[in-house]
């Protein structure tokens, strides 16, 4: 079954209450004052999503962000909506427990590699899987800002830092293939300094409704400075980058040398001539993940390749979606929760007779619903007049 | 009467013990019950760590305990035989399976030959019945297989026990019907069975006596059985209703609290979201966001999962959000004994999280008492805006006893109120709202939740300042924040009831102090102890943090305090601490309860010892 099929087509945010009227980038600007590094990239994204929001023409209360620890997690004390700063690694949880019981909001999560990739990777790949109705925006340094400069979970091998002064020996993760491999539905990358990139994508994000993931290349200036500057830089980006558009076939390089992927005699990706033919088309919607897969691990170690744009976007039923259908079902089925036929399910019996000397008769506990202490009342003792008490049969269910 | 059922874990034990036990309670009778059971699934067949037992204790009067020595054990198998002979007395009944003591049955486990017959249990009243054997007979005709029908032995031996005690069959009739309607040949077999061993009791010469236990006198009313899993589950169903909040319970599966969550499950049509989360931290901090959205936000879990929630425990301090945490408690450390009983998880709770993070602290006292306790915990985490322990345990988690249902009408009002308006005036005259401005009286703090227009704000793990909420690192306002933070759950304790004392004498010298599920094994010893002419006081709390207002007045006026506890000595390490009394521990940690007469030896040592002291000391 298909959220089409179960409840009709409904975009991210249809269940949120639309502002009144046209809001702006100001409005959505805190009077908290912005304290990360001068000159990092944060500052872009922030800028970029306060301008995006009026966009969405929500009503403001009805905004969350939340994010985890880290440098981008301060980012929901810059926005004039509800937000929450919580705990490492562990916002997508928090945000899953606020979106499903509160189909009213727009909830979106904010955090770094670190963050979600590594402390906190469990609840990410759950959030994916689930398909919870949120919008993940996942800063990728590839370093840890905030401790000053160790390596992350997507730094590159041999990373020299503090922590690792001979270089790093793990493998990095792929945000990307990650979030295909863990059955996300919407999988975007986008690069911190092309507002104009970051935007589509997050407009894109925020129609689809489910969990999105995007990735956003930012840059530390202080840690890892430059990190993806030959994508960012006028002479290198258009041979580094992949931007991939739905229904558009994918090529790279210039308009002198235009390259293209196809597949191979084996399946797998192949540069070739981008005037070609078989130069394959991107399709975001297809429901096989195998080319958003391939996509993903066609960059090379020094980032030539880099697919950004929308890798995924496919619609599957959403967590929040289902879960309000079964208590609407339950409802429907059985008419509305009734606490005192709930207490009285199961065997019961009735004591009808009330005893002679009721107050020296044991007290089963918690009558009264805020009991004060228990007490073991010394009255209710033994009484050996058992013949006074009838005990029915027990009562229907 | 106290009958222990023991058998294979795959046996079904546990079930024979629940219908024995709603026959027993639909008679009318006081009851208590103890299952007993191992942590595997499916244990090895016919060995000693694959035995499963349930015990109850049954009478005409008011009790206090499942019984410390069945009168009756039933054993399917020597290794259910030789796992409980050394708790039955001396001339109590046992009924053997008599098909399964084989000669290397009982080899296997360690007897020299088969004891049904080798005169091990001379000094006991032995009945072995073929009860494998004798369901199978019953079941010749009815289209099952052998060894379904030998699975059937289990309600063989329920008829049998039912006819000995003279309990009505019709419950478990209907609910063998009920429970195989889409296998009817199933439901034959189970109702045959049951049928045969009820006959078989009523035909044989076997058994001389038929027991008759009359009903005990109860307060007029409508009753059924509970457990403390079930009442603590609609307890919170209930405070959901009261306090007009929708329940959020994020959850993961962990013995002994997962029943919680598959009752609370069901409950779909009352609003109930229940959520199985990836891990304990997702549980906790789903159940966090959806009280950050307005929700009754509710985590379930055992010791082992409190560790790994700590953290988000302490967020919750720091948010001043209302949630509550239920820890089941079982045995520890680390894995421990997953289905056996403890109370060593008090400290964890009062402590067991970075810098100041005080957390109140309730916990129920019987099977039935979860109920209340829970609403009482939805009312101090609404009440005061903070997170909230609940401590149970294995035993009151699985243990049952009858609970004279409560007026749904008599609900507490719990309902929150949400800000709606600012509540403060910036430096420009404007109307603002401060998310940290609190109550005079309770010192919690406004709570607007997201959808209220006009108060956006954010909060955090941060350090915040006092009223605005804004991150603040100014060392006098963190100083105020902790101070302040451990002022509201201070506070509590004027708004909870006293402590009251059970002294009938008002002339006893020693106070026997508990909290949680030693309430009846130190009930029924305080009996015991009067009946032996001695006098002893009763105190039991129900709330841990803070404690009642009038504790250290109530224990100072004794010359002797006792606290028995399933740990070693947690809340004699608070009392201690708190009040400079010099409590006595009595501690034990075999993952049972005590027995009562255990703890009415150790009080009456105790008074002995405070007599000889007090008169030194004059």
């Amino acid at each position: 079954m298909t959220t089409d099929q179960a409840f009709g087509h409904r975009h991210s945010f249809d269940l949120v209450p639309v502002a009144d009227g046209p809001q702006t980038a100001k409005e959505y600007k805190s009077d908290q004052e912005v304290r990360w590094c001068p000159g990092c990239g944060d500052y872009a994204i922030l800028a970029a999503v306060q301008a995006f929001l009026p966009e969405l023409g929500l009503r403001r209360e009805n905004v969350v962000f939340v994010s985890g620890i880290g440098c981008s997690s301060r980012f929901p004390y810059y926005l004039e909506t509800y937000g929450m700063h919580s705990i490492h690694g562990r916002a997508p949880a928090i945000a899953t427990g606020l979106a499903v019981s509160r189909p009213d909001l727009a909830v979106f999560v904010v955090t770094g590699d670190g963050d979600a990739l590594s402390i906190g990777g469990n609840h990410l790949i759950h959030a994916l899987r689930r398909n919870i109705n949120l919008t993940i925006l996942l800063f990728n340094n590839r370093i840890y800002g905030l401790t000053k400069g160790q390596y992350s979970p997507t730094s590159e091998v041999g990373k020299i830092t503090k922590s690792t002064p001979m270089g790093s020996l793990d493998f990095p993760f792929n945000p990307v293939s990650l979030a295909l491999g863990a059955e996300a539905t919407f999988v975007a990358r986008t690069i911190d300094s092309d507002r104009k990139h970051l935007t589509a994508v997050l407009r894109a994000a925020t129609e689809h409704r489910g969990t999105s993931l995007v990735e956003i290349y930012q840059n530390c200036n202080i840690f890892n400075d430059d990190a993806f500057e030959v994508l960012k830089a006028p002479e290198t980006r258009d041979d580094f980058l992949i931007r991939l558009e739905h229904g558009k076939p994918i090529t790279f390089g210039t308009e002198a040398d235009l390259r293209g992927l196809h597949r191979s005699a084996s399946g797998s990706l192949e540069v070739c001539d981008g005037n070609e033919p078989d130069v394959l088309v991107h399709d975001a919607h297809d429901d096989d993940p195998s080319l958003a897969f391939a996509l993903s691990r066609v960059t090379r170690p020094n980032l030539s390749m880099t697919p950004i744009g929308v890798f995924r976007d496919v619609q599957r039923p959403v967590y929040d979606d289902l879960m309000t259908a079964q208590l609407d079902q339950a409802v429907a089925k059985n008419g509305a929760g009734d606490l005192a036929a709930l207490l009285a399910g199961g065997d019961t019996w009735t004591v009808t007779q009330p005893q002679a000397d009721e107050a020296a008769l044991p007290q089963p506990q918690a009558d009264e619903a805020a009991l004060p202490q228990p007490q073991a009342d010394e009255a209710a003792l033994p009484q050996p007049q058992a013949d006074e008490t009838s005990a029915a049969p027990p009562a229907a269910n | 009467m106290i009958i222990r059922l023991a058998g294979d874990s795959g046996d079904g034990m546990q079930l024979t013990g629940d219908r024995f036990t709603s026959e027993t309670a639909a008679f009318g009778n006081d009851l208590s019950t103890l299952p007993n059971f191992p942590a595997e699934i499916r244990a090895p067949a016919g060995t000693l760590p694959g035995v499963s037992s349930f015990q109850l204790h049954f009478a005409d009067h008011d009790i206090m305990t499942p019984g410390d020595a069945p009168n009756v054990l039933v054993a399917m198998n020597p290794a259910a035989l030789k796992a409980n002979i050394a708790d039955v007395p001396l001339g109590a009944d046992i009924i053997a399976n008599a098909d399964e003591f084989t000669l290397r049955a009982c080899q296997r486990i360690g007897y020299a030959g088969n004891p049904l017959e080798d005169g091990t249990l001379r000094e006991y009243r032995v009945s072995a019945v073929p009860l494998t054997s004798m369901t199978v007979e019953a079941l010749k005709d009815i289209d099952v297989s052998k060894k379904e029908a030998e699975r059937a032995k289990n309600m063989f031996a329920l008829g049998l026990l039912s006819w000995m005690y003279n309990r009505p069959t019709e419950s478990t009739l209907e609910f063998l019907e009920r429970k195989f309607a889409k296998t009817p040949a199933v439901a034959k077999a189970n109702v045959t069975a049951f049928r045969a061993g009820y006959n078989f009791g009523e035909t044989t010469e076997t058994f001389s006596v038929s027991y008759e236990v009359k009903p005990a006198p109860m307060k007029a009313g409508t009753y059924r059985n509970i457990s403390g899993n079930l009442a603590l589950s609609y307890g919170l169903v209930a405070a959901s209703k009261a306090t007009g909040l929708s329940l959020f319970l994020g959850s993961y599966p962990i013995t002994p609290a997962s029943d919680i969550l598959h009752e609370l499950s069901k409950h779909k049509a009352f609003g109930v979201r229940t959520f199985q989360a990836e891990d304990e931290i997702a549980g906790v901090t789903a159940a966090l966001g959806a009280a950050f959205g307005g929700s009754l936000g509710v985590t379930t879990t055992s010791g082992p999962g409190v560790a790994l929630k700590s953290e988000a425990i302490g967020l919750g301090v720091m948010l001043e959000l209302p949630l509550i945490i239920v820890d089941v408690q079982r045995g520890g450390p680390s894995t421990g004994l997953p289905t056996k009983t403890e109370q060593a998880d008090l400290l964890q709770a009062m402590f067991g999280r970075n810098g100041e993070a005080p957390v109140p602290i309730v916990a129920p006292s019987t099977p039935s008492d979860c109920y209340a306790t829970a609403l009482e915990a939805a009312r101090i985490a609404t009440k005061y805006r903070t997170p909230v322990f609940l401590l149970s345990d294995g035993y009151l988690a699985n243990g049952s006893e009858p609970w004279l249902l409560p007026d749904v009408e008599l609900l507490p009002d719990l309902r929150v109120t949400f800000a709606t308006e600012p509540n403060h005036v910036d430096a420009k005259g404007e109307p603002e709202f401060w998310p940290y401005l609190r109550d005079e009286e309770t010192l919690a703090r406004a709570w607007a939740i997201p959808g209220t227009p006009g108060l956006e704000h954010r909060v955090g793990g941060l350090e915040k300042a006092d009223g605005s909420g804004d991150i603040s690192y100014d060392p006098a306002n963190h100083d105020l924040m902790v101070r302040l933070r451990q002022a509201k759950v201070d506070g509590i304790a004027r708004d909870i009831a006293p402590l009251t004392v059970d002294d009938p004498s008002g002339e006893a010298d020693v106070l026997v102090l508990g909290w949680g599920s030693t309430y009846g094994p130190i009930g029924a010893a305080c009996r015991q102890v009067r009946a032996r002419g001695l006098k002893i006081a009763q105190a039991h709390l129900r709330h841990l943090n803070p404690f009642p207002a009038n504790t250290g007045e109530v224990l100072r006026a004794y010359d002797r305090v006792l606290i028995p506890e399933m740990n070693l000595g947690q809340l004699a390490l608070l009392i201690r601490a708190k009040f400079l009394i010099d409590a006595v521990s009595y501690d034990k940690v075999n993952g049972m309860p005590f027995k009562a007469v255990e703890l009415a030896d150790v009080i009456a040592a105790t008074i002995g010892e405070a007599a000889t002291t007090s008169v030194v000391g004059k």
